[in-house]
């Protein structure tokens, strides 16, 4: 069981303290964590951390430092757990998790660990059972602003850029108390797969695997039933063969526990009553196998005159997506030798720009077509570094420090194993309320994307 | 009490836990327990608290074991990590005697852990990486088709980074060993050095099984001719050329040349042992040294400076011409102008030696060159699967059996007053025992949470009395064989922190000794050892200040395997 539990900002200030068993030390402890946190050796994880006779456990989210403290050999995967739905729960009392609006409602969070955790032991983190209990009011700080832009995950943006309601609203506070009539009941469905993969030098594949969520967040009354259908496709596990060709399978599957999987085996059906707030309805994961071409494809021509030190990267990205879509927000990084200060490019259109960071070259597409070819060459000056004796242009082995080149880019409209949400429905409790609003999307974004020079 | 659910479980849970009489009733026990796991109002947190408490339930029967474990099976693919984990280590303890149906949870939890380790939660993935590390420990060829979701990506913190080379290296098999080969040898030139460096050591770890790829992989990384490349593979060449004699011929072929890139203790040291063990097959190996000898003044490390002494003469017993002048100067410098005493001491001590004669000499200096014997005893052993089960899905993994041994006795050193100065009948007479066997030792105190009190001092008159008044409760025998070191049993009892209070001389017949411990609800327990003339057997008498079995078998199971242990070292 907890001790104390506490939130930092990312500097370190405390933001929130709550001693539940009162035997392990006062406030101090929030700055005892962060000093220990920052002075800490490099090969020494921080998730857990001890200092006399207290284990300290800490997640980071939204730039926020969420720490447990306990002083019982208790289970690691339990807190890991509990610490992620807090800062959920937080995130969907409070419209989203942050500085700003933890500062604003220190009262409503207060209120949320008193019922959460009694005396360091788990009540519920049931929002249907919380609802109850809170009174207090979540403080919005500004009216949604259009340009209130940040992670990829932000539901319902198609894009970053993209400027069309409801890019902001859903990051109003899921559960207030209010009841608001004119408020729109809305429902916003995610299936967000991160993809990972890794190309040797010479262009074969090395590694590929993706993980995708289908996340949920509803603003409508708990009680409404909701029928998500999936690609009826698709299929889970080596052996399972559904429908006529090749179909769309993934390796492993998991699911929420309150997901209803009685039409599941039969049409694809996932049946539950969501409540209030934000939910991974399901997660599932694919390796080795995808479907559909890479989206990216790098080619890389490294000229490397040793005696003088000048060194000519020439890169061309081909995007192997289907013609209509395109890839947003794609920066290619390359880390560079040692002593690299300056860069001559050419790049192959107007609205890329590319820039030397940090003894690294970052390449940024704004937006890059299906199908579509681009290409940039740069020039530098790599400092005599010692070596076997030089001699003259070699394209052989690259200078040490020209490291792999790791893609990150965003897919909108699109998954890397196939799956797609066939439909939603909602059979609903009618309360005189207009229908509600349902966004659906697909999105597919870069976890860890590299290429082999 | 946690909130579980609803009044019901709450009431069949206290009906369980807190009611005695249904407690000393085995069979309504049973029943309440099977109710309990029926409930499927459970939330997640409720199930890991009911898994939890399922822990200290003992089945009757095999039959109720199954039964136990078919009602549990759901609990197994929840989406709850916790609650998976702790529906693991519940099936890993209540099946102990069942090793194939431990074998078969390791399986069935495969796919949720490899899960978390690709999570996005940085956090989540480092502990499932611990988890994986413990299950490799029992089971290394567990993940090894799945080696590739162990690839360190660019962005991840170096501590993950770490681990997953770590596992990498453990789930080595003869599939996947070109991949993985190929895999950190791209790590073995990222643009971090401590990576770099872990990557290689990694590289040397393998290399004991799969030796020519290794040291074929390692040359071409000392062509690099960068510093903190070299100087690592050059000690993981001498670390291997210890352990593996038959790659001594590729090693001494890559290292000349090596020398100008190294600028650090470490790897000077390194470089220096090999020339001087191995010198004769490496043709440069004088003048190299000699180029040490001529900066021997500027070395700043005394280190450096005694291994030179040593390389030096060894190569001059094999090359003498080549060497004679250069170890001549040496030793001038060493005696009569190096100012630490421990290099100064060294090189008097040769210089003694050499006017005593070559083959005095030679007699001495001669040691083995390498003794792959070791390379088995470092390995640690394929541990059994029971003896972490109850560390998995807690904090023991996440830390390290090392650290958490030093935070719980820091914990228990808290707790206990100040030490006596120690008697000099037993005076202690440094770590007799090597590191790895005293971690075993360490492992056994967990059993039936007994906790004995460290530095516990009794007197021996105070035990004297206490034992004549004290009827004896348990008496037992163990076979055992032939001599041993008392001062070995004496150091593995104060490790579980059994005092000892008298010993007989090693070779005494008949040899006693009387040992006293003391939990910490103040329960002593003293003991006498008695070994038959014959050798064959020892007998163990307890007494117990106050009747309580439980904590007796316990004790009785720790000084078991304490005695277990020390066989195993002696023979």
């Amino acid at each position: 069981m907890i001790s104390q539990f506490f939130i930092l900002s990312s500097k370190g200030d405390p933001l929130i303290y709550k001693d539940f068993r009162g035997d392990s030390g006062g406030r101090d402890v929030a700055e005892l964590f962060y000093r220990k946190l920052t002075g800490l050796p490099g090969d020494e994880s921080p998730v857990v951390m001890h200092h006399e006779g207290r284990h300290f456990i800490h997640i980071r989210h939204s730039g926020l430092y969420l720490v447990v403290t306990t002083s019982e050999n208790v289970s690691p995967f339990g807190l890991l757990e509990l610490l992620s739905r807090l800062s959920t729960l937080l995130g969907d009392y409070c419209g989203s998790l942050g500085e700003g609006t933890i500062s604003r409602n220190v009262a409503l969070v207060y209120e949320l660990l008193d019922e959460v955790l009694d005396y360091g032991y788990v009540q519920t983190t049931s929002t249907e059972m919380l609802r109850n209990f809170i009174q207090t009011e979540a403080v919005v700080s500004k009216p949604f602003s259009l340009f209130d832009l940040s992670s990829v995950g932000l539901f319902g943006a198609e894009t970053q850029q993209s400027k069309v309601a409801p890019s902001s609203a859903a990051s109003r506070p899921v559960l207030s108390s209010r009841s608001d009539q004119s408020q729109k009941n809305e429902v916003f469905l995610d299936v967000v797969e991160r993809l990972s993969v890794l190309l040797a030098s010479n262009g074969s594949l090395l590694k590929v695997d993706v993980q995708g969520e289908i996340r949920l967040k509803s603003f409508l009354p708990s009680g409404s039933e909701m029928r998500i259908g999936l690609t009826e496709e698709f299929c889970v596990g080596k052996s399972e063969l559904r429908g006529y060709g090749p179909g769309i399978r993934v390796d492993e599957v998991s699911f929420h526990s309150s997901v209803n999987l009685d039409e599941f085996e039969s049409h694809r059906i996932l049946r539950l009553q969501p409540p209030q707030g934000e939910l991974t309805v399901m997660r599932y994961q694919l390796s080795d196998d995808l479907p559909s071409p890479l989206p990216f494809r790098l080619f890389p021509s490294v000229q490397w005159d040793r005696g003088s030190g000048r060194l000519q990267v020439y890169l061309k990205l081909r995007c192997d997506l289907p013609l209509k879509s395109q890839a947003l927000n794609v920066r290619l990084h390359l880390p560079l030798p040692r002593g690299v200060i300056s860069l001559s490019q050419e790049l192959s259109s107007p609205e890329q720009k590319a820039e030397l960071a940090e003894g690294a070259l970052r390449w940024d597409l704004p937006r890059v077509q299906g199908g579509s070819q681009l290409s940039g060459l740069f020039q530098m000056d790599v400092p005599r570094t010692p070596g076997p004796p030089s001699h003259g242009l070699s394209t052989s082995a690259p200078p040490l420090g020209l490291g792999p080149a790791s893609l990150s880019f965003e897919l909108p409209r699109h998954t890397c194993s196939g799956l797609q949400v066939r439909f939603l429905r909602l059979s609903f409790r009618p309360c005189g309320n207009a229908n509600p609003h349902k966004w659906v999307r697909h999105l597919s974004h870069s976890d860890a994307y590299v290429i082999r020079i | 009490m946690p909130y579980l659910g609803s009044e019901d479980v709450v009431k069949e849970l206290k009906k369980a836990l807190c009611n005695p009489h249904i407690q000393a009733d085995r069979l309504r026990y049973r029943n309440v327990i099977q109710r309990v796991i029926r409930m499927s109002k459970l939330d997640q947190w409720g199930q890991a608290e009911v898994l939890n408490f399922l822990l200290r339930y003992q089945p009757r029967s095999e039959e109720e074991l199954f039964d136990i474990l078919n009602l549990l099976d759901s609990f197994l693919k929840s989406g709850s990590p916790g609650v998976v984990m702790g529906a693991t280590k519940l099936f890993l303890i209540l099946a102990k005697k069942f090793p194939h149906v431990q074998t078969d949870v390791l399986v069935r939890v495969k796919g949720p852990l490899l899960a978390a380790c690709s999570s996005e939660s940085r956090e989540l993935c480092f502990v499932a990486l611990c988890h994986v590390r413990q299950i490799l420990h029992s089971l290394p060829g567990h993940f090894s088709s799945h080696y590739k979701k162990f690839f360190c990506s660019y962005s991840e913190p170096h501590y993950i980074k770490l681990q997953k080379v770590e596992v990498l290296c453990e789930l080595v098999n003869d599939e996947n060993v070109q991949q993985v080969l190929e895999e950190l040898r791209g790590y073995c030139t990222d643009v971090s050095a401590d990576f770099a460096q872990a990557a290689i050591f990694a590289i040397g770890s393998i290399a004991r099984t799969y030796t020519d790829q290794c040291v074929q992989i390692l040359t071409e990384l000392l062509g690099l001719r960068q510093e903190h490349i070299t100087t690592v593979v050059v000690q993981t060449f001498r670390d291997l050329v210890w352990l593996c004699p038959q790659c001594t011929e590729a090693v001494c072929q890559a290292l000349p040349g090596c020398e100008e890139n190294i600028q650090d203790s470490e790897g000077k040291q390194a470089l220096i042992w090999l020339l001087g063990v191995h010198g004769e097959r490496i043709p440069n190996a004088p003048y190299v040294l000699e180029d040490f000898v001529e900066n021997v003044k500027s070395e700043t490390f005394p280190a450096v400076k005694m291994e030179l002494l040593t390389a030096s003469l060894r190569l001059f017993l094999s090359r003498p011409a080549e060497c004679q002048d250069m170890l001549g100067r040496l030793l001038y410098y060493c005696i009569e102008e190096e100012k630490d005493m421990a290099v100064r001491d060294r090189g008097l001590f040769y210089y003694r030696l050499l006017l005593v004669g070559i083959d005095e000499v030679k007699r001495i200096l001669y040691s083995p060159k390498s003794d792959p014997t070791l390379g088995l005893l470092e390995d640690p052993a394929e541990r059994p699967v029971n003896s972490w089960a109850s560390d998995f899905n807690t904090l023991v993994p996440v830390y390290g059996k090392s650290r958490w041994a030093t935070i719980s006795k820091c914990q228990g050193a808290e707790r206990c007053g100040p030490e006596l100065p120690q008697t000099s009948s037993f005076a202690a007479s440094g770590p007799l025992i090597p590191e790895e066997n005293k971690e075993r030792v360490q492992e056994v105190p967990d059993s039936g949470a007994l906790m004995l009190v460290p530095n516990l001092q009794l007197t021996a008159d105070y035990f004297e009395k206490t034992w004549l008044s004290l009827k004896v409760a348990h008496q037992q025998v163990l076979p055992w064989q032939g001599e041993f070191h008392p001062d070995t049993l004496q150091m593995a009892l104060q490790v579980v922190n059994i005092q000892t209070i008298a010993m007989s001389r090693a070779g005494a017949r008949p040899w006693k000794a009387y040992l006293s411990a003391q939990d910490d609800t103040g329960c002593l327990f003293l003991t006498e050892l008695l070994l038959k003339p014959e050798n064959s057997e020892m007998q163990i008498s307890v007494k117990q200040n106050e009747t309580r079995t439980e904590t007796l078998n316990s004790f009785i199971s720790v000084l078991e395997t304490v005695i277990g242990t020390i066989e195993e070292i002696k023979s």
